[in-house]
């Protein structure tokens, strides 16, 4: 057989139907459903009267409008009612269709993206789907993760299949080691800065090389998660005995003797040697620095020890424009030194950077300091389960006391849907992955960091290079 | 969803790259548990001023493009998150097309699934559309899908594709001409999906 790449291997695993120059039908092993975009997904199926038809792979979660004050009564009252009717609806068409669903109550709520591989279900050689743009974080462990619409959504609950055209090839080798105080985010945020928002437009990114290889799950995760923003709908890294040892013991990992077989199986997934890809970009980790972003795409991003670029920096006149509206949104002058940039807020989230090894990044950079005094910065953990082992090292204490808000699980401030919002004009340093206009609430401007920076910023009142720090 | 044939309209003009779905549609709006309503909130921030009046100086507040169903823009179209709600939200306004030199893969799919017709056109066609529909507001386009032609009857004309894999192309024109449901396409289908289904459980 030709070598093939994972992502080949993947699809010809999954294949249930193809027909000369229509989309495969392809099985999928995981369906993960947040309260957001399904609701028109369910009214579908109702209207048609069709049936879930895998319950066993499908799993429902509140994140995206959750409060995260404390919920600890469980007795949270919703201010907005459309958002309570949401919340309503989730929970009435997952009874309905008898799918296992975790309420804002419970144990094993968080962010979809988070919870799925926390509790062993993301696996390698899975297909996974989601109605989320940042499905693609569970490619980090060697599975083809997709975001999809609210009608293939509905397409995923009727059918277990999704219709897909092939989609292209892209291996993105990071060669070399990541400097002391480079994160996952500074290279995914560097390489975002290099092709652009749309250079990986229809191609499934795999992440190759030493950088990627010495990265832990958590980094895997958060490289992966942001390839959406580089316009790839997959990213994905081979599984590695960092992967094996992540899933090992997880609750709805494999057990026994199927672990065994498992492992087997999975070390057979990784590309061939001799496998192609349709494009290859190397990068050489050793250039990679602490990113910031300065603009409205999640493209616009410079070295912190960098400044601000002037529109007359670009060549074509279209981003010319797009980088004066941009200036004129964030309110920044061109050739304003990033480290001369203060700040209002502090965000440390989201399905980017909000799991436990974040949190360690972040507390080992807020240990024995202080937040700002003009800065209001908060913390919120991926998942109740992540907040809970946090609590159990003592993560939360050591933010308190240096004047972290510490708070429930949730989507929070990545996007403005629930009460945690920035007012318009606020700035905020942020661990998530869009700095889109109006992204974190209308008017409000988002500049993107490592969670480690993001805590330097806290305590700093203004951006630093957290490399000085460590 | 609707079949699509061909419309004559005016084109409205939105000449800026990587527009996001977070523009379209902002967050807040997304709680509605319907497939309609959102056009009132299309392009929000930009559209309207702190008191919801319309702002004269966003795009699609211009005279001359009150009815259009045409939109065009630039390359990278319906960047960022996954909503649907995008497409719903165009498509509640009125547009039954957008044209552009590339569409964002997610938002792309999306077209499909709601009758909205995604015209992919070079970058060269690009610009003579967005000078004409900029320059001569209500300016009319006819899109013949089913002859992938774009055509002024003033002298412009153009082909187009809706999608760049051209069986892909051949496959999505044929559903949008048909108003086909992929849902029903698939579940012709079960009796292969229960023996895939058999064969892994072995």
């Amino acid at each position: 057989m030709a070598p093939r790449t994972m992502f080949q291997k993947i699809w010809d695993a999954h294949v249930v139907r193809q027909e000369p120059g229509q989309p495969a039908t392809l099985y999928v092993d995981l369906h993960l459903v947040h309260e957001v975009t399904s609701p028109q997904a369910f009214d579908g199926l109702r209207l048609n009267n069709r049936k879930v038809r895998r319950t066993d792979l499908t799993i429902a979660v509140a994140d995206h409008n959750v409060p995260t004050d404390d919920r600890s009564g469980g007795n949270v009252v919703l201010e907005d009612a459309v958002s309570a009717a949401q919340l309503d609806a989730l929970a009435r068409n997952t009874a309905e269709f008898d799918i296992e669903y975790y309420d804002m109550y419970s144990p094993n709520q968080g962010i979809v993206h988070v919870i799925a591989p926390e509790q062993g279900r993301t696996q390698p050689g899975m297909i996974v789907v989601c109605g989320d743009s940042h499905t693609s974080t569970h490619g980090a462990f060697g599975a083809i993760a997709m975001p999809i619409g609210t009608s293939q959504v509905e397409h995923v609950l009727a059918t277990q299949c999704l219709s897909q055209s092939p989609l292209k090839t892209m291996e993105i080798r990071v060669e070399g080691a990541l400097p002391t105080g480079v994160s996952a985010k500074d290279l995914i945020l560097g390489v975002i800065a290099r092709i652009g928002v749309d250079g990986a437009q229809g191609y499934a990114v795999e992440y190759t090389g030493e950088a990627i290889r010495s990265l832990s799950m958590e980094g895997r995760m958060t490289l992966c998660n942001m390839s959406i923003e580089a316009g790839a709908r997959v990213g994905m890294v081979a599984p590695d005995e960092t992967t094996f040892a992540y899933l090992k013991g997880r609750p709805h990992a494999p057990q026994g003797d199927e672990w065994d077989a498992a492992v087997e199986r999975w070390r057979q997934l990784p590309s061939d040697p001799d496998a192609e890809y349709d494009s290859v970009l190397i990068i050489d980790a050793a250039e990679m620095a602490p990113y910031v972003t300065w603009g409205t795409n999640p493209g616009m991003a410079v070295p912190v020890t960098d400044a601000v670029p002037s529109p007359s920096d670009f060549a074509e006149q279209q981003d010319r424009d797009a980088a004066s509206r941009a200036l004129e949104y964030m309110g920044l002058e061109a050739r304003t030194p990033i480290t001369g940039i203060a700040l209002d807020r502090v965000f440390i989230g989201s399905c980017t950077n909000s799991r436990l090894e974040d949190l360690r990044a972040a507390a080992a950079v807020a240990k024995g300091r202080r937040v700002h005094p003009d800065v209001y910065a908060m913390v919120v953990p991926g998942s109740t389960q992540t907040k809970l082992l946090a609590e159990a090292e003592g993560l939360d204490a050591v933010f308190r006391e240096a004047g972290f808000d510490w708070r429930e699980a949730g989507c929070s401030m990545c996007l403005g849907m629930n009460p945690d919002v920035l007012q318009p004009g606020e700035r905020c340093a942020s661990t998530s992955n869009r700095n889109f206009e109006g992204r974190q609430g209308k008017g409000g401007r988002t500049h993107l960091v490592s969670p480690a920076m993001a805590a330097a910023a806290a305590v700093a009142g203004r951006f630093v290079d957290v490399r000085e720090w460590e | 969803m609707e079949a699509f044939n061909k419309i004559t309209s005016a084109v409205a003009a939105l000449d800026r790259v990587n527009v996001d779905t977070d523009q379209i549609i902002p967050a807040q709006y997304l709680k509605l548990i319907t497939k309609t309503g959102f056009g009132p909130y299309l392009f929000d921030s930009w559209r309207y001023g702190p008191d919801r009046a319309p702002k004269p100086d966003f795009e699609l507040n211009r005279p001359g493009y009150e009815n259009a169903r045409i939109l065009v823009s630039g390359r990278n179209f319906g960047s960022g998150s996954s909503r649907e709600h995008a497409v719903w939200a165009l498509v509640d306004y009125g547009f039954r097309v957008v044209i552009a030199p590339k569409f964002a893969d997610i938002f792309h799919k999306n077209c499909f699934e709601n009758g909205l017709v995604p015209v992919i056109v070079s970058d060269d066609v690009l610009e003579q559309i967005m000078i004409r529909a900029k320059e001569q507001p209500g300016w009319a386009l006819t899109v013949d899908l089913e002859a992938e032609r774009l055509d002024d009857g003033a002298g412009f004309s153009a082909p187009f594709v809706v999608h760049e894999d051209p069986e892909t192309h051949a496959f999505r024109r044929y559903t949008l001409l048909n108003g086909l449901d992929e849902i029903g396409l698939t579940l012709r289908h079960e009796a292969d999906i229960a023996r895939f289904e058999a064969a892994r459980s072995r």
